[in-house]
């Protein structure tokens, strides 16, 4: 019975395990070896060096993918941010309905990407939407093309993107400006300190893991950003919308070359690990104040 | 009863099955819209008749790409389908992966040699056996024209890039969209391998895109024909990003534009909507000689057991029987692939589709479409639809693109 008792958490945890570590890690292995291979459209096992890496970095498209996700990536995760702050912080300020505010900018939230992106592919669409609209009103000169300029298309991308996720960041901060202390904000406001410096002086440091945290979530949203890219540009024009993830699954699913998809992963799993690492280091390591 | 009678009784009755068996049939395929589910019920209704047992299995989605998918993981599970629906190169590279089923004793039976064109029945072949049967043959190399519009303006089509791009001139200036277009990636490369043919013709075709001969890739020839890509670009209306081929076409059937440039899939559509060739809409071949063919066929995996192989075997034997043939090609569109269907039933479009086929057979002008999946593997193909896209939707000069075109290749090897 006493052995049962102390060994019961590992027996339960113990089927998941083996499974997250067959299904995740075994597989990313897999993935590993694939890449050191000459596979095309089925696996093969003979390893063959770094040729896929090298066939990778001498595509012209992947190195458009790798830019878009770093612009993709970090415009969203900045506009997200700083919007979400805003918002977060208007909604503070104690006033009325804000339940039903609140409810309206998570929403987009409880959208799939692929709503948000085909409703704004028809916004975008400079002969059907925003543009037509406006040109309507009598503006004739009024120009937002940018979903059909190779340029400017991966900024709509992060358009809609920011107008999805703000809303949840938003949710973060305020819960993050309800759980600071509130003495300390009324002792400021009794020491006559102005609301702004008590904002950037007080609540928003004391912030800081949910910051942490909110990039985290919007890091690695990005970086699988897919289906958003399929339904608003479909990685058009041209591929001046690619991003590393729909590279991945061109070379996979359409282009039957399997070794290009396998390093493009890799790649791609080693961005996130540039990220995530340092946080993990970071969460992990033993706090020195405690 | 111990585990092991059962075993050796179950063990008996899957002996004893060949002996009864009537033919199976597991079909994969991607023919779930409209017209083409229509197509296959036909088939399926011919195997049923000859007392086969079909078990359907269709994955629609991404263009085949679902159903390759789909493929992948029934093979490497070791339990490949009896016929699946495959094309092109991709028929050998899955020969050499897996290994095809042999139905040369059907072909020969049948007399396939003689009633295909040689260059079709080639692709048909594992190693000089057959693996594969052909449905229809499309021809890519179409240029659809709104009759109404040209009558207006007094254009005739256009038989040189040339005179196309005078005629385009023309209507732009009297407001009309000359070219309507998607801006998607393969219907880019459809395009740009009909200016290929037309401007280098059939041997520069043969030489660029089914061989890869990098001297002609970087030739100027092929400079010419970016030339007139970005010539074209300029005939296109701002809103093409994206647009499906479909809508483009809608846009010539309702006179928003007065050409498309597609395959003979865009027929049905005109003929869906009640249009009639030679007075709603035009068909001529896109300026230049040749015919760029696509040819859907279904190539037979190894399967094992008596069923299976009967059931392939009369599979094959139907799809290239002459009723099915006929049947099947009036529901899509395309023309048969054997030469010795009589084309009473079919329209104007497709029989002039069909002695194009004929004449290109013998003189070397009927050549398989790049963009289309014919004349080369998945990642070679790819890689030139690569740089074709990125020129065309940006202003990439057309040395730049000649020489990325020769690295992109060289890349995909």
């Amino acid at each position: 019975m006493e052995w049962l008792e102390r060994n019961v958490p590992k027996l339960v945890l113990a089927p998941s395990f083996v499974a997250i570590l067959v299904f995740v890690y075994g597989f990313i292995a897999w993935t590993a070896w694939i890449s050191f291979t000459r596979s095309r459209l089925m696996p093969r096992y003979e390893l063959d060096g770094f040729i896929q890496y090298e066939r990778l970095f001498a595509a012209p498209r992947w190195d458009v993918a790798m830019n878009n996700l770093f612009i993709f990536g970090g415009l969203f995760i900045l506009f997200s941010m700083v919007i979400g702050l805003v918002l977060a912080i208007l909604l503070d300020q104690k006033i009325r309905a804000e339940g039903v505010l609140r409810t309206i900018y998570l929403y987009p939230m409880a959208l799939s990407l692929i709503v948000t992106g085909t409703a704004w592919k028809w916004i975008l669409n400079p002969g059907l939407g925003l543009q037509e609209m406006v040109r309507g009103w009598g503006f004739e000169n009024f120009t937002f093309d940018w979903l059909i300029r190779p340029d400017m298309a991966i900024y709509t991308i992060v358009l809609a993107a920011v107008w999805q996720a703000s809303g949840f960041v938003m949710a973060l901060f305020l819960a993050g400006l309800r759980s600071v202390d509130t003495e300390i904000i009324r002792a400021a406001q009794v020491d006559g300190i102005p609301t702004h410096r008590i904002y950037s002086a007080i609540i928003i440091p004391t912030m800081a893991p949910i910051f942490l945290s909110a990039f985290i979530v919007l890091a690695h949203l990005a970086i699988k950003a897919f289906d958003l890219v399929i339904a608003l540009t479909g990685g058009g024009p041209g591929y001046a919308t690619d991003l590393p993830a729909t590279y991945m699954y061109a070379m996979a699913f359409s282009r039957g070359d399997l070794g290009q998809a396998a390093s493009s992963a890799m790649i791609m799993m080693m961005v996130v690990f540039a990220i995530v690492v340092p946080y993990l280091y970071s969460e992990l390591r033993p706090r020195r104040d405690q | 009863m111990t585990l092991k009678t059962v075993l050796a009784a179950s063990a008996a009755v899957m002996m004893a099955g060949p002996v009864l068996a009537n033919p199976q049939a597991e079909v994969l395929h991607w023919w779930t819209s409209g017209g083409e589910a229509r197509s296959v019920a036909v088939l399926q209704e011919q195997f049923a008749a000859e007392g086969g047992t079909w078990t359907d299995m269709p994955v629609a989605g991404g263009g085949g790409d679902a159903a390759m998918t789909a493929l992948r993981a029934r093979v490497l599970s070791g339990n490949a389908p009896t016929a699946v629906q495959l094309k092109g190169p991709a028929i050998q590279e899955w020969y050499e992966e897996t290994g095809l089923a042999d139905i040369s004793a059907v072909a020969e039976e049948n007399g396939w040699a003689d009633v295909l064109p040689a260059q079709i029945a080639e692709h048909m072949k594992c190693e000089g056996k057959w693996c594969a049967a052909p449905v229809n043959v499309h021809r890519v190399n179409w240029i659809w024209g709104n009759k109404q519009i040209l009558d207006e303006h007094g254009i005739e089509m256009p038989t040189t890039w040339e005179e196309f791009n005078a005629a385009a001139e023309k209507l732009q200036e009297a407001g009309v969209t000359p070219l309507a277009h998607g801006g998607q990636a393969w219907q880019d490369a459809t395009v740009f391998e009909t200016v290929v043919l037309g401007i280098g013709g059939p041997e520069f075709f043969r030489q660029a895109l089914v061989d890869l001969d990098p001297e002609a890739l970087t030739s100027d020839t092929m400079k010419q024909v970016f030339d007139q890509m970005r010539v074209i670009r300029g005939y296109v209306d701002p809103n093409f990003s994206g647009r499906d081929w479909n809508l483009a076409t809608a846009m010539v059937m309702n006179g928003e534009a007065a050409f498309q440039i597609m395959g003979d899939w865009a027929k049905g559509e005109f003929l869906a909507a009640g249009k009639e060739p030679g007075t709603d809409f035009v068909c001529a071949q896109t300026p230049g000689n040749g015919f760029l063919y696509n040819v859907d066929s279904f190539a037979f995996f190894n399967v094992d057991g008596d069923d299976k192989q009967q059931g392939q075997a009369l599979l094959a034997r139907l799809i290239m029987g002459k009723d099915f043939q006929k049947t099947f090609n009036l529901n899509k569109g395309s023309i048969p692939a054997r030469t010795d269907v009589a084309l009473d039933e079919f329209d104007s479009c497709a029989v002039a589709s069909a002695e194009a086929m004929n004449a290109g057979a013998q003189d070397g002008s009927l050549l398989p479409s790049y963009a289309h999946g014919m004349a080369l593997r998945g990642a070679q193909a790819g890689a030139i639809t690569d740089v074709v896209t990125a020129h065309f939707n940006s202003d990439m000069s057309s040395d730049d693109a000649v020489q990325q075109l020769a690295d992109a290749v060289a890349n995909a090897m």
